[in-house]
């Protein structure tokens, strides 16, 4: 392959506060239309924009988890255009003075390796409304309770090599910003959406090659298809000759094609200029250390930690630290077991524990199992009283909401078969009810080891100990 | 003793207080001056009288109870560019000839509260785009002094309506001049405060960084009777100031001992009609007599104000109204054939000239390619105007000069040129550019026609202003006079 | 200064403004004569002086985050020209 991808992202991530920006408005998603617009957010004659405390507090958080710098003075923009969603007619948001800029973010590769992801900067604007282009005797309709809503536009550097790392990258940038609790990521309500800057050069090349922006990319599946047909539109384009010209794309998932947007095509003179409504917005130190001190463990900085504390492979620990919720369970689960059974924790939440919510649709915190009763149920697997295997049973049962595992293993006479008396017993009717198959191993088919095992366990409806019952199964026979 | 149109805010305040009229009386008198008078004037777009008579009986019931402030049942008229919640709110222009709106401005929120009645929304340049009055949808306004002059702009109808005994105050906005220009071509005191001073809440934005609201009067002492109800923070306009607000009518009576004038010379360059800058400094000569000392000082980029505001002032401006759109409120054209069409033509349509003309430039100055050599060249001047008037105040405590070139000038004499109409503000634009509180007071007349004095203070130097030109008042009776068709 | 007209053309564009043929060469005129009064600029040094976007030396005011607003969309859709089911319309939009 002779080309080099080369991809940046605009990530739009709206903030999760209560109300608006600039406005006293509920951001509260799927409201009757234009019922959370205010004044401010129509752009009456004479309103003005009110700056929004916790959404300076939520930049300067998602700046400090990135290594940013922390703009001291940071100025609001006005950005000029027509459009029926935009309703002053302009934008406010910021441009040559952005809240933080200068951080990075590390992503993985699928071949285990590790790429730090600069992050060029994070400012803060305002959402734009909703054209709705259902009939209305042919117009369209205009909901702008969205109007507002604030957004952090994080952007990154052209360090994306390929669409899985811009993927990769875009993934974690969702991790953390919903680990600060600054975005509620939801990509069907637009909450968190994309736009990706594409160019290809030849490899060796170290000029940028004409972009296209796409837009509209608001889930990891779409992103990853759109870039792969952009990057191969380029390539196709340029190998038959042609140039690319720079353009606003959008893709159409439905027809899974990229295509200029109509209304991008005239070329846009924004007149950026200061707002003159709105003041530099100062970030004292002391703020920023307020802050720095009330974040939270970082998802990186937890998944090198879980590694170290519990031993888990760096692989579970990238899977506990998915979302902050997930890696508190897996603590509250893993602090409540002995040590070494750390990792069996992290097996049943990785396994059952993950499968039982996909089932049910539901998400860690509204799990139906909790951390301590799992543990509790790890516990008695880790202590020997049930097997892997009947632990299953429990699980569902305790998923089912039959009480803790202690409870379900006493009333269902689960508890493991531990007496070596009894379990010999058992093991000599197995061995004298199969001459032929103990002919056999002792021939030298030692695979039917497995068969034996099997047997008892029938016997015993699984109760007991596999381990115990290998061993006595491999004195009696030979 | 004077009539009730020809008598100050202060002079009906005792009266009412005195119980010698009510304020239903005092409405009634001013609606009755207005449906007299207006219609050679044309200084109302809406006359409110439903609404007034129902706050003077308000105000009366508020006296009776023994409640009444200093304000309370005092007719006063409001720039149409002011909201007044379920009231048509034109701005001048045809854009919103029916926009009714929604809420109240801090400004008439304020003054309603204070107990003051509204008698009407005044006529105005077009957007508060113009000198002359001459830009207003709703045709121009005339001088009272002299029917074929114009009042001034852009807050020519409250002056206009002041001026003639038809409020005894009114609300203003000033821009680049737009209260204190009118209020010395209508003979009246017009005060512009301290950039932040008045919460801009609800007052249709012209030039964001510059506009401030503020009174026109008959005297500083109801300048000062306004702006101590007007003044102060407001949390819907993050660039209104939380300084204290000081008992400005208190400060009247205490004007510095030995004041100190600045007289800018550039304020006395050639453009200065020369009977203007004789009666201009024949009053210097007063606060001389006073006991102030003149100082003569240099502001050396003043002349630069009025290429700086035709910079700063339209690209502001140009963003401002990208919001009259056709598609929430204001002028829609008929039929749009798309999106293009409708918010072309629903601007077009909806806008006049001057305002097109305006957006244009500004729309032009911030646009790729000439934002360096415009926009932040002219801001940057604005820092060097700016640092002018900060250096002259280290060694005065007010600024002194003409507001004006001229007297008032004939309708229609300057609308072919826009520079000439520009250079009409040339010494009150500064004020603006640095967010300087100013005045405007009469202090003589030339060939029959008001002349006004500029008064500029320091930032929040208010007291300080007012306490001048109220000395200045109590010495003169140039504040008093009115045009004799009127009186 | 000068200006041509489609480059006036071209700014009304931007603007969203419609203009005849006349008030294009009108406003051509106009606005020639306008930028050369604001050309004066061009003389003056301003190198190292910080451009001033504002009046007043201060910082930007933070409110609490509350809503405060309550829903009006009647009483504000009073001035609109055209609505439907509570949405404004517009002609047809092409993304």
């Amino acid at each position: 392959m002779k080309w080099e991808t080369v991809i940046g992202l605009e990530i739009h991530a709206q903030l999760a506060t209560r109300s608006k920006i600039f406005s006293g408005s509920a951001t509260a998603y799927g409201a009757e239309p234009n019922t959370q617009a205010s004044l401010v957010d129509l752009g009456y004659p004479g309103v003005l924009p009110v700056l929004n405390a916790e959404v300076v507090r939520m930049a300067v958080r998602f700046g400090l988890a990135t290594g940013c710098t922390i703009a001291p003075r940071s100025v609001f923009a006005r950005k000029n255009y027509f459009y029926p969603d935009l309703p002053k007619g302009y934008q406010i948001s910021q441009y040559e003075l952005p809240v933080v800029h200068g951080g990075y973010l590390e992503i993985d590769l699928a071949d285990g390796g590790r790429k730090r992801v600069g992050i060029t900067r994070a400012h803060l604007e305002e959402d734009a409304g909703k054209s709705l282009h259902e009939d209305f005797h042919g117009m369209t309709g205009i909901d702008l309770n969205r109007a507002g809503t604030p957004l952090l536009e994080i952007v990154s550097e052209p360090d994306l090599r390929s669409p899985d790392e811009a993927v990769a990258y875009m993934r974690r940038i969702h991790q953390l910003v919903r680990w600060l609790g600054i975005c509620d990521g939801n990509m069907q309500e637009g909450s968190f959406r994309c736009d990706a800057n594409i160019s290809i050069r030849r490899h060796g090349e170290t000029r940028l090659g004409t972009r296209t922006e796409l837009k509209n990319l608001n889930s990891f599946r779409f992103i990853e298809r759109a870039i792969r047909h952009e990057v191969e539109r380029q390539i196709e384009l340029v190998e038959d000759g042609g140039t690319v010209v720079q353009e606003t794309r959008l893709y159409d998932p439905e027809r899974d094609v990229t295509r200029p947007m109509r209304s991008k095509e005239e070329a846009n003179d924004y007149r950026y200029f200061p707002d003159p409504d709105l003041l530099p917005v100062v970030i004292e130190p002391a703020t920023v250390e307020a802050i720095r001190a009330s974040l939270p463990e970082l998802p990186a900085a937890r998944r090198e930690r879980f590694v170290r504390d519990y031993g888990l492979p760096d692989y579970d620990a990238g899977v506990l630290t998915a979302s902050r919720e997930l890696a508190e369970y897996y603590e509250a689960a893993a602090g409540a077991v002995p040590p070494p059974a750390a990792k069996l924790v992290a097996n049943w939440v990785m396994g059952e524990l993950t499968a039982a919510l996909n089932r049910d649709g539901l998400d860690i915190g509204s799990s139906r199992v909790d951390a301590p009763a799992l543990a509790g149920l790890v516990a008695r697997i880790h202590d020997d009283t049930i097997s892997g295997k009947i632990a299953k049973e429990v699980f569902e049962a305790m998923w089912a909401g039959e009480g803790d595992a202690d409870g379900i293993i006493e009333a269902r006479g689960l508890k493991q078969i531990t007496d070596a008396g009894a379990l010999e017993a058992i093991v000599a009717e197995v061995i004298a009810a199969h001459p032929g198959q103990v002919a056999e191993y002792r021939d030298g088919k030692h695979k039917l080891m497995g068969f034996f095992v099997g047997q008892v366990m029938k016997r015993t409806q699984g109760k007991a100990n596999p381990g115990q019952v290998n061993a006595l199964i491999k004195a009696a026979l030979e | 003793m004077t009539t009730l149109h020809a008598d100050t805010l202060a002079g009906l305040a005792a009266r009412l207080a005195r119980g010698e009229c009510s304020s239903v009386e005092l409405t009634r008198h001013f609606l009755a001056r207005i449906a007299a008078h207006d219609d050679g004037l044309n200084a109302f777009i809406s006359v409110l009288e439903t609404r007034a008579l129902a706050q003077a009986e308000a105000a009366d019931r508020c006296r009776a109870r023994g409640e009444a402030g200093p304000l309370t049942g005092l007719p006063i008229a409001h720039k149409d560019i002011f909201c007044a919640r379920d009231t048509r709110t034109t701005c001048g222009s045809r854009m919103l000839e029916s926009f009714v709106a929604p809420y109240d401005a801090a400004v008439v929120a304020r003054l309603d509260a204070a107990g003051v009645v509204t008698l009407g929304k005044t006529n105005m340049d077009e957007f508060a785009m113009g000198s002359s009055n001459e830009t207003s949808y709703f045709g121009p306004v005339r001088n009272p002094w002299d029917p074929s002059r114009v009042p001034g702009g852009s807050s020519g109808g409250s002056a206009a309506a002041v001026a003639a005994g038809l409020a005894p105050a009114a609300t203003g906005t000033d821009t680049g001049g737009s209260i204190r220009q009118p209020a010395a071509l209508t003979g009246l005191t017009g005060l512009k405060p301290t950039y932040g001073r008045v919460s801009r809440w609800g007052m249709v934005a012209f030039a964001s960084s510059l506009d401030q609201a503020g009174t026109l009067t008959r005297s500083a002492e109801d300048a000062a009777l306004l702006l101590s109800a007007m003044a102060g923070a407001d949390a819907r306009d993050s660039t209104s100031v939380e300084a204290e607000v000081p008992d400005y009518r208190a400060a009247l009576e205490t004007p510095p001992e030995r004041l100190r004038i600045g007289v800018p010379r550039n304020f006395f360059d050639d453009g200065l009609e020369e009977a203007v800058a004789v009666t201009v400094r024949e009053a210097l000569a007063e606060f001389e007599r006073q006991g102030a000392e003149l100082v003569e000082v240099d502001l050396p980029n003043l002349p630069l104000s009025v290429p700086t505001y035709y910079v700063v002032a339209p690209a502001e401006a140009s963003s401002n109204l990208s919001r009259f759109d056709g598609v929430r409120f204001g002028h829609r054209c008929e039929d749009p054939q798309d999106l293009l069409d409708l918010y072309e033509r629903s601007r077009g349509e909806g806008f006049g000239a001057e305002v097109k003309r305006r957006i244009m430039t500004g729309t032009y100055v911030l646009s790729a390619g000439y934002y360096d050599a415009y926009y932040l060249k002219a801001q940057q001047v604005r820092q060097l105007i700016t640092a002018d008037f900060a250096r002259a105040f280290e060694a005065v405590d007010l600024l002194m000069g003409p507001t004006t070139p001229t007297p008032a000038f004939e309708l229609g004499a300057k609308t072919a040129d826009p520079v000439q109409m520009y250079l009409n503000d040339i010494y009150t634009i500064g004020v603006n550019l640095a967010g300087l509180p100013g005045i405007s007071i009469p202090c003589g007349e030339v060939t029959g026609l008001p002349v006004g004095l500029q008064i500029v203070a320091p930032h929040f130097g208010e007291p300080a202003l007012l306490a001048a030109a109220h000395r200045y008042q109590q010495a003169t009776d140039w504040h008093l006079r009115m045009p004799s068709a009127y009186a | 200064m000068s200006l041509t007209n489609d480059q006036v053309r071209g700014i009304a564009r931007l603007a969203r403004l419609r203009l005849t043929d006349e008030e294009v060469s009108e406003v051509s005129g106009k606005l020639a004569s306008i930028l050369e009064m604001v050309d004066q600029l061009q003389a003056t040094d301003t190198r190292e002086v910080v451009p001033m976007a504002h009046p007043l030396d201060a910082a930007q005011r933070l409110r609490p985050d509350e809503v405060t607003e309550a829903d009006q969309r009647d009483d504000y859709q009073r001035n609109a020209p055209q609505t439907e089911r509570g949405l404004y319309l517009v002609p047809r939009v092409v993304e």
